[in-house]
C-alpha cells in the first residue's frame, strides 16, 4: 500500500474522499446551527434597538435574552414604508422582511441617483421601528441608517423623538468585515460620543436638514452639529453621508414629512 | 505506545519551556489582534486548541495515506473544515463574542502555529501524541494570550472579564486607564517583555550570537 501511495490514482482518490467529509462536515454544521444563528442575529438587533430608544443600556452589565424579547414585544412595533410615497405598507410583517435581501433584488431596490453614502442599491421598502413608552404613547422612533466609513459598510439606529427632529441616540450595531479602524473611527461605538448626539436636532427653522459632524467647535456647540472625532475624519464623514442620505429624497424624506405634518397615522 | 512520561512532556512542553508564541514566534499576528480582553483571548485560546488539537489527530489517522505531493493541500482542507466548524459554534452559543473576534477565528486557518504542528509533528506521530501535541501548543498559545489579556484588560480597562477591578476616573472613581494598552502595538510591548522573562528563567532558549 504504502509503496503505491504516491501514484496518481491514489492521490486523486484520497483528494476526492477528503473533500467529500470534509464538505459534509462543514455542510452539517452549519444547517444544524442555522436556527440558533439566525435567533441570535435577531436577538442582537433587537438589543440595539432597545438601547437606541435607551430602554436597556448594555454597558451597565449583561442583558438576558429574555428581558431583551419582553421589553421588545412590550415597546416596540417594526412597521414596513414605502420610502418613496411615505406610506406605511400593510400586509408585510416587518419582522421577516429582509431589507438587505430586497435591496439585493434588482426587483424590489432601485439605484440610487445620489449615493453619497455608497450604498449601491436601496430596497424600495424599508423598516421603521415605533417605540412607545409605558403608557402606550409613541416615544420614540427609530430609522435605520447605513453607509461606507473608511473600510466598511456601518450600520446603525438613528432614534429620534415622537416630533422626528429631537435625536436621542445613534447607535452602531454592526460593521462589515473587520470594521473601522479601532480607537480612531471604531470610536463611532464609544458611549461618550454617542452622548453626544442626545438632544441634538436634525432640522433647522426653516425645516432643512441641519445636523453636521463637524469640526468647528462653534458648530459642535450648537444644536445641530455634533464634535467629529479626531483622527477619524473619513468615518465621521461617512456617518454624516449615511445621515444625511437616509434622511434625504432617496431615503426616508417623504416619510418623515408625512410623519412630521400629520403625525404617525 | 507512549508512556505517560513522554505524553505529559508532549502536553506541557509547550506552555512553558516550547511556547509557540515565546520561543517559536509563531501565531503573534492574532495574539496581537485578540488580547484586549481576557473573554476574547479565552473563547480564541479555545478555538485555536480545538482546532489545533482536532487537525492533529485526523491528519495523524490519515497521515499514512497522504501523497506527499498535496500533503500541505490535505492538512490546509482539515483545517480549514475544523475552523468552519469553530466558527459555526461561535456564531451560534457565543454570538456576542464571534462577533468581537470577527475575522480572527477565520484567521486561525492560517496560524502558523496549527500548520507547523501539523506538517512537523502529526504526519509522524500516531494519533494520540498528535492530539496532546495538539492541546498542549494551543494551551501554550493560550498561556500567553491570557497572560497578555490579563495586563491589557486590567491596566488599559480598570476590569477583568469585564467586571470592574480598578475603578476608572471617567466613572467616578481614582484610577486613569493605560489607553495605548487597548492598542494592538502594546501586545508587542508585553510579549517582549514576557518573552524576556522566560529567557532570563531559561538561558538556553537564547540564540547563540552569530
Amino acid at each position: 500500500m504504502a509503496s503505491n501511495k504516491e501514484s496518481f490514482a491514489r492521490t486523486l482518490f484520497i483528494v476526492v474522499g477528503l473533500c467529500f467529509v470534509c464538505s459534509v462536515a462543514v455542510s452539517t454544521a452549519a444547517v444544524l446551527l442555522k436556527p440558533t444563528q439566525q435567533e441570535n442575529k435577531l436577538l442582537d438587533k433587537q438589543k440595539y434597538i432597545l438601547e437606541a430608544a435607551g430602554l436597556i443600556d448594555t454597558k451597565a452589565g449583561k442583558v438576558t435574552k429574555d428581558e431583551i424579547i419582553t421589553a421588545y414585544d412590550k415597546y416596540v412595533e417594526a412597521k414596513v414604508v414605502d420610502l418613496k410615497s411615505g406610506d406605511w405598507v400593510e400586509g408585510v410583517d416587518a419582522n421577516t422582511f429582509d431589507v438587505e435581501k430586497a435591496a439585493r433584488t434588482p426587483a424590489t431596490s432601485f439605484k440610487p441617483q445620489n449615493d453619497i453614502a455608497s450604498v449601491k442599491r436601496v430596497a424600495n421598502q424599508g423598516v421603521i421601528y415605533l417605540v412607545k413608552d409605558d403608557s402606550g404613547e409613541l416615544a420614540t422612533v427609530i430609522i435605520p441608517v447605513k453607509g461606507y466609513g473608511l473600510w466598511s459598510t456601518m450600520f446603525a439606529f438613528l432614534a429620534v423623538e415622537a416630533d422626528l427632529n429631537t435625536i436621542r441616540s445613534l447607535v452602531y450595531y454592526d460593521f462589515t468585515g473587520a470594521g473601522e479602524t479601532p480607537g480612531l473611527g471604531g470610536e463611532v461605538q464609544n458611549p461618550i460620543w454617542i452622548a453626544k448626539w442626545q438632544g441634538k436636532k436634525l432640522y433647522n427653522a426653516a425645516g432643512e436638514l441641519a445636523i453636521s459632524v463637524t469640526k468647528n467647535p462653534v458648530v459642535a456647540a450648537s444644536e445641530h452639529g455634533v464634535d467629529a472625532l479626531s483622527g477619524a475624519t473619513l468615518t465621521g464623514n461617512g456617518v454624516q453621508n449615511s445621515l444625511e442620505f437616509w434622511l434625504g429624497e432617496e431615503g426616508f424624506a417623504p416619510f418623515i414629512e408625512k410623519a412630521r405634518n400629520g403625525g404617525l397615522g | 505506545m507512549a508512556n505517560a512520561k513522554e505524553l505529559k512532556e508532549v502536553l506541557a512542553g509547550p506552555i512553558i519551556s516550547n511556547n509557540p508564541i515565546a520561543l517559536q514566534i509563531l501565531g503573534v499576528c492574532s495574539a496581537l489582534a485578540v488580547t484586549s480582553k481576557m473573554e476574547t483571548a479565552v473563547v480564541m485560546t479555545i478555538a485555536l486548541t480545538a482546532v489545533c488539537a482536532f487537525s492533529n489527530l485526523f491528519i495523524s489517522l490519515i497521515r499514512n495515506h497522504i501523497p506527499s505531493s498535496v500533503r500541505i493541500i490535505v492538512q490546509m482542507t482539515i483545517i480549514a473544515s475544523l475552523v468552519i466548524v469553530v466558527d459555526q459554534v461561535l456564531q451560534a452559543y457565543a454570538y456576542d463574542i464571534a462577533k468581537q473576534l470577527s475575522v480572527f477565528v477565520g484567521l486561525i486557518i492560517t496560524n502558523c502555529i496549527v500548520m507547523g504542528r501539523a506538517e512537523a509533528y502529526a504526519m509522524k506521530t500516531p494519533p494520540l501524541m498528535s492530539m496532546m501535541d495538539g492541546i498542549g501548543n494551543g494551551l501554550g498559545y493560550g498561556a500567553i494570550l491570557v497572560a497578555v489579556g490579563f495586563v491589557r484588560e486590567l491596566f488599559g480597562n480598570g476590569s477583568l472579564f469585564g467586571i470592574e477591578i480598578l475603578s476608572k476616573i471617567s466613572d467616578g472613581g481614582w484610577y486613569q486607564p493605560n489607553g495605548l494598552l487597548l492598542l494592538p502595538p502594546s501586545a508587542f510591548f508585553l510579549i517582549g517583555v514576557l518573552i524576556w522573562i522566560i529567557r532570563t528563567m531559561k538561558p538556553d532558549q537564547v540564540e547563540a550570537k552569530g
